[in-house]
């Protein structure tokens, strides 16, 4: 596992890396992010957070690139980049009427569920009776497939109570520990000092360095 | 036997119930007296107008002037198709969709019943205007239905299909369910009608061929006939206007473009 060593960055290709990366009033934003890396972003509502997030997937015109091992996100198709660099919404969006259906096929949902505290037999459940804080949880687990590199996180334990939020937290730590890279949106400057080795502030469109 | 002609005392009559109705909508208020009342003008007026039309387009029966009623009558579709949509494309598109499609699906089931039911000659207007105006009518149907229904749909469900695409699905993917209930509300009012013919309603052709005296066998026989051809005009309208505006709605790199519709007024 690569380690972040300043000094190093010009010897070694980030693992994720984007050049003047610009939308509306966010950008340009220039950043770099390695393998088992979290950095986190605060910023007042309306500074762009989500907006520069989406653009990291792809999932909105802009202008600028990203890259993932070296690879540009312009020279694969916008599906294969975005099932390696997962954007997961504040606001979680479903498609089926049932939890199943947004799960792979035959997969064994009990571990990963009770993982963030919910029960295994949710995967039975229509959408619709799930909480909240249910939904928001099952949204990260779903944005966790094999394929998946690098979590654009918005906000992920917004509706969430403290023991529900360690559960996530560690979880997330998990991915980390495997080789994942994390870009953690929160509110929370608290979550930040404890989920992230590097800490930003979007103002005024720019990314600054910020010490918690 | 021979049908009843009408007049206008009887037409006036007749009048009496759409103004009864608008009336009842006034006092409850319900909102569709308005709405009512313009249509039922429009009825009257487009009406008459058209058989004064199709008096002068029979007698001359020359093919340029009935490709000119056709041209109109497909203009004014992709206008009627536009007024239906809650959600527009923004720019052209709003009228260039529903008018590429229309034209397409009515073209193509035309020239299909004109070389099964050979007419002589072959654009006798006679049978292509009222082919065209009634395959015309369904496509509209159609068209109008699934892409409104597909357009506010893509509005609604925006967060159910981006978490979708942010998850790697393609536009293709992400859009199927949208599609798909599009298509089938589209659908079904072609659907009703082939349904429902002749247990729960007579068909309007059929009804005024046997009040005009053809065989009401032979009525049925051309009512099944025309039943077909609707169905295939709508379903084919829908069918490509459905993926037109999955296309349009989102770009080459599998983005929701909702940028591209326009806020209703």
């Amino acid at each position: 596992m690569v380690k972040y060593v300043a000094g190093q960055v010009a010897r070694h290709t980030p693992m994720l890396e984007t050049r003047s990366l610009h939308r509306l009033a966010v950008g340009p934003i220039d950043m770099t992010l390695d393998p088992g890396c979290c950095m986190s972003i605060v910023g007042k509502s309306g500074s762009g957070k989500s907006i520069l997030l989406r653009m990291i997937a792809d999932l909105d015109p802009h202008e600028g690139g990203a890259a993932l091992d070296g690879i540009a996100c312009s020279s694969m198709p916008a599906p294969a980049w975005r099932r390696q660099v997962t954007y997961v919404a504040a606001e979680s969006g479903w498609w089926d009427d049932r939890v199943a259906a947004h799960f792979p096929a035959r997969a064994d949902l009990s571990a990963s569920f009770a993982s963030v505290g919910i029960p295994a037999e949710a995967v039975s459940w229509p959408v619709s009776q799930l909480s909240t804080g249910e939904r928001q949880r099952l949204a990260l687990l779903r944005a966790l497939a094999p394929a998946n590199r690098v979590l654009l996180l918005d906000e992920p334990t917004s509706g969430l109570d403290v023991a529900s939020t360690a559960m996530v937290e560690t979880l997330l730590r998990e991915r980390l520990a495997q080789g994942g890279a994390i870009v953690l949106v929160t509110h929370d400057p608290a979550q930040a000092a404890r989920m992230a080795s590097r800490h930003f502030e979007l103002r005024d469109g720019r990314l600054e360095a910020r010490t918690p | 036997m021979s049908a009843p002609l009408i007049g206008y005392t009887e037409l006036a009559l007749a009048a009496v119930l759409v103004l009864a109705s608008a009336i009842l909508s006034l006092l409850l208020n319900l909102g569709y007296a308005r709405a009512l009342l313009v249509a039922g003008a429009r009825t009257v007026i487009q009406l008459l107008l058209v058989g004064l039309v199709l008096k002068t387009v029979f007698a001359l029966s020359s093919p340029w002037l009935i490709g000119a009623v056709m041209l109109a009558m497909l203009v004014a579709a992709s206008y009627e198709i536009r007024a239906r949509q809650q959600r527009r494309y923004a720019g052209l598109w709003s009228f260039g969709i529903g008018a590429a499609t229309t034209m397409l699906a009515t073209l193509f089931v035309t020239a299909f019943a004109l070389i099964t039911l050979r007419p002589d000659p072959w654009f006798s207007p006679q049978v292509v205007i009222p082919l065209a105006g009634i395959v015309l009518g369904s496509v509209m149907n159609g068209v109008s239905i699934s892409l409104n229904a597909f357009n506010t749909g893509i509005v609604r469900e925006r967060a159910a299909i981006e978490a979708r695409l942010a998850l790697g699905a393609s536009r293709y993917t992400a859009l199927k369910p949208m599609q798909r209930s599009a298509l089938r509300s589209g659908m079904i009012p072609i659907i009703n009608q082939m349904s429902a013919a002749g247990i729960i309603t007579l068909p309007g052709m059929m009804t005024g061929q046997i009040l005009a005296g053809m065989a009401p066998f032979e009525a049925a026989k051309y009512q099944i006939l025309v039943l077909f051809l609707l169905a295939g005009a709508a379903g084919l309208g829908a069918l490509v206007a459905t993926y037109v505006a999955v296309w349009r709605t989102t770009d080459e790199r599998d983005r929701l473009r909702l940028d591209r519709l326009v806020q209703p007024p």
